[in-house]
């Protein structure tokens, strides 16, 4: 099992034609993924990677049959207006990779998303990989990468920031520990599928032993994956490392999410909230694989 | 986040139909003597800087004439205060206070949505206050795609304890300021205080809006020179940088200067990350070791060559770097000898010398590292590229094991300069040119002629060289395909060009502003 992704999921690309998006539609393609379809106003009829284009969403689920996912390659400021699109066609699941999207287009898509059931990843996020079977979005860059980087195994993956979640899961392979599925949430402050969300995703599949999370200064996603696990909702062993600590406060870093604002979001804060409620937060990031390893062994 | 001014705020709140006080903003003496006439009225003189409590220290003066007017602008234009100078006054009539109250609106993380607070309790200490007296302060989300209803505000009021003709009117100001929030997409629209004047009338005395950076491109009427929030006015090097950004929208580039002033031997790194988690882990490795950090860089998201180098060229004019550390999350998805070639340039350009150690992990790492340390005996400077299985801490441990090799060897011997051989033998005939998105690119074919690799051809990330009859490389598509993105910067007809074949390829690319900011700093950058 993995969360979000696996190779029976019926994949869109919209923005298919465009330059990244026809890059990670034969990343995707090449290392397991259902790549069906890909959206293009006014490139209908034609095909990247042997994946057929068509002008609008609704066509291609005409065309192809059911859509399960869709992944956006599309420019920031047009964003909003295609993920509205296949939110209404009735897709359940979008990552949005790009970066700078507006902040209300994101509250837009977040509201329309609720009333009809969907869920989105990012705005700017590099993806989603279950190893071995499917990738959404650009993690690994090279599907050749991403097959020697990544390896399957039973530790769930969730970071705030894109490059960690790929370095994380190398460096937990490397020790022999692989992953049920890779969550790159997003680097924005506001997120559809931030770590608490990932986390319930996490605690309902069964192959999923412990989760190791890259958590950030800012915004309250970590303190409210410690409130989970308070309340017992979320009851497998989490390992944790919070970046940012040189951050002073009210200086901002390339993430937007990075901002500390007033008392909640704070490197201290973060850390002493997780480490009550019984989470494993280490100091040094190249200390997780080492600590992933003695939670394992304990539980096993 | 973009910030507004007080005045800048204002006039956005008046635009959406809330009263503000008469006045205007002045950064002359005589302007301010000239408002405060206008309003024939006492007045009061506001610093404009982004602080909080300004008349505490004495940043918000009363004045009763229009010569007092002048005589607090006068005091308070140039003042410094925190790290910002002031250079604008709001200049406004003064208004009768009954009553304060707060209202604001803030872009919630947390449910994905506006949250709109109204406090029947305002001014100073507002945050003590709602901790205090949960009470008095009350809170709703919005619906974004409804917005802000009138019900929903009268209720939001109500909650408060607010009754009668008080509660409309609060309520309507509430739907007027979620309205400006929406229209100028502002992550966070505060009035405090909301001030009920002695004559019934509720006008907005202080106002504070950020601006969502995102959004800022769809706002020019706004004016905000530069979307990124500062804790001071942005220094000459971010303003530089910050234009470079804003003009390449090929990956992300951002920049801020950490230090100025610093000496050499002081211990300060020219820091270049990629990726916000990864930069932030690295600098932490950095500051493990004991050095501060002069610069805050993060080139990722896959930018052309020609940006890594324009960001390496910005770090290096910061000051006196004892070394320039690389480094991100050393896995990266993104090809990296992209990165290699665009420090290479800038660090060959500059003679660096001081020690350079760069974490290049990721796809494409082992080209990127022969790349980098094919510097090695073309500059001063030890280079050192490692990969994605060298760790953070290994890499800065590294810099540091090299800055006191320098140091001890710095006594005796100067390191020896190799410098480039430049353009031996050109003429203006051999010289083949054409210009790339943000730059030119030059082709020296009395060089190429001699050259037996022709490497440029392969190397090219668009293949966009061929050789022609006389075996020389010129391009395959047309110079305007070239200029309007076909040569995506990759920088391999200079780079891999002066490394493995004949060294005629040059590409200029101008960072409009450095120049002029840092004559001192030694270069040997090449002009077309």
């Amino acid at each position: 099992m993995a969360i979000l992704i696996d190779q029976t999921k019926r994949v869109l690309v919209q923005g298919i034609t465009g330059r990244e998006g026809m890059a990670r539609a034969k990343l995707m393609t090449e290392y397991g993924t259902q790549v069906i379809a890909g959206v293009t106003p006014g490139r209908g009829g034609e095909h990247v990677e042997g994946v057929p284009v068509y002008d609008t969403v609704l066509e291609a689920w005409e065309q192809v049959g059911p859509i399960n996912v869709s992944v956006l390659f599309i420019p920031a400021p047009l964003v909003r207006s295609a993920a509205l699109e296949a939110i209404d066609a009735g897709v359940k699941l979008l990552v949005i990779v790009p970066d700078r999207v507006p902040i209300y287009d994101v509250l837009s898509i977040a509201a329309r998303a609720k009333t009809t059931g969907a869920r989105f990843i990012g705005p700017n996020t590099l993806g989603v990989l279950s190893p071995g079977k499917a990738v959404l979005g650009m993690m690994g860059g090279r599907a050749a990468s991403a097959k020697s980087w990544f390896i399957p195994g039973p530790v769930g993956i969730s970071s705030r920031s894109g490059g960690i979640t790929s370095s994380m899961a190398y460096y937990l392979a490397r020790e022999g520990i692989g992953a049920t599925t890779l969550v790159h949430v997003g680097g924005d402050a506001v997120v559809g599928l931030p770590h608490p969300e990932v986390m319930l995703e996490f605690e309902r599949d069964p192959e999923t032993k412990a989760v190791v999370m890259f958590g950030e200064i800012g915004t309250s996603q970590e303190e409210r994956v410690a409130d989970l696990i308070e309340a017992g909702a979320f009851t497998k062993p989490l390992i944790a490392y919070i970046g940012g600590k040189a951050a002073k406060q009210g200086t901002r870093f390339s993430h937007a999410g990075a901002i500390v604002e007033g008392g909640r979001g704070t490197h201290e804060g973060k850390v002493e909230r997780l480490r009550a409620v019984g989470a494993t937060v280490v100091d040094s990031f190249m200390e997780l694989p080492q600590a992933t390893k003695d939670v394992l062994a304990k539980i096993s | 986040m973009a910030r507004l001014h007080e005045y800048q705020g204002k006039q956005q709140l008046s635009q959406g139909g809330i009263m503000i006080p008469r006045g205007a903003a002045a950064n002359t003496a005589e302007a301010a003597y000239a408002i405060a006439a206008e309003i024939g009225r006492p007045v009061m003189v506001k610093a404009q800087v982004w602080v909080t409590g300004r008349a505490g220290i004495g940043a918000i003066r009363k004045a009763a004439t229009p010569e007092e007017a002048a005589l607090a602008a006068e005091a308070l234009l140039g003042q410094r205060i925190k790290n910002l100078t002031i250079s604008e006054v709001l200049v406004e009539e003064q208004i009768q206070i009954a009553h304060e109250f707060y209202a604001g609106v803030i872009v919630d993380d947390r449910a994905q949505a506006p949250l709109v607070i109204f406090s029947s309790v305002g001014g100073t200490g507002i945050e003590e206050i709602a901790v205090a007296h949960p009470d008095k302060v009350a809170r709703s989300h919005v619906n974004i795609e409804r917005g802000l209803l009138d019900y929903q505000a009268r209720d939001l009021v109500r909650r408060t304890g607010i009754g009668g003709k008080l509660q409309s009117q609060l309520s309507e100001l509430l739907v007027k300021l979620y309205q400006v929030a929406r229209t100028c997409e502002a992550r966070s629209a505060e009035i405090n205080p909301l001030v009920l004047t002695t004559e019934d009338k509720l006008v907005a005395a202080d106002c504070r809006i950020t601006v969502d950076d995102y959004a800022v491109f769809r706002h020019p009427e706004l004016g905000i020179e530069i979307a990124r929030e500062y804790d001071r006015p942005p220094t000459a090097l971010e303003k530089i940088a910050y234009a470079i950004e804003a003009q390449d929208y090929r990956g992300t580039f951002y920049f801020i200067q950490m230090a100025e002033d610093f000496a050499h031997g002081e211990g300060y790194i020219g820091f270049h990350g990629a990726g916000g988690g990864g930069s932030m882990m690295s600098m932490d490795a950095l500051l493990r070791q004991g050095f501060k950090v002069a610069t805050f860089v993060d080139t990722s998201g896959n930018p052309p060559a020609s940006k890594v180098y324009r960001a390496a060229k910005i770090v290096l004019a910061v000051g006196p770097i004892d070394g320039y550390f690389g480094s991100g999350s050393g896995v990266a998805s993104q090809e990296q000898f992209y990165s290699a070639r665009g420090l290479f340039k800038a660090f060959l350009e500059a003679q660096l010398d001081v020690p350079i150690v760069v974490r290049l992990g990721g796809n494409g790492e082992d080209r990127a590292v022969e790349i980098l340390e094919g510097l090695n005996g073309r500059i001063p400077a030890p280079v050192e590229g490692y990969k994605k299985d060298d760790s953070p801490d290994f890499c800065a441990q590294r810099l540091a094991t090299l800055i006191s090799e320098k140091a001890e060897r710095r006594e005796g011997e100067k390191a020896e300069r190799q410098a480039r051989d430049e353009d031996a033998g050109s003429s203006p005939e051999s010289l083949y040119t054409f210009a790339s998105p943000t730059g030119t690119v030059t082709l020296n074919h009395a060089l190429c002629a001699t050259c037996t690799s022709k490497v440029c051809i392969e190397a090219c990330a668009r293949h966009i060289l061929s050789l022609n009859a006389e075996g020389l490389p010129v391009l395959n598509i047309t110079p305007e395909e070239a200029k309007k993105g076909r040569c995506v910067e990759c920088l391999a007809c200079e780079v891999d060009c002066l490394l493995y074949g004949a060294g005629g390829g040059r590409v200029n690319l101008p960072i409009e502003g450095l120049a002029s900011l840092q004559p001192q700093v030694k270069s040997q950058q090449v002009e077309g």
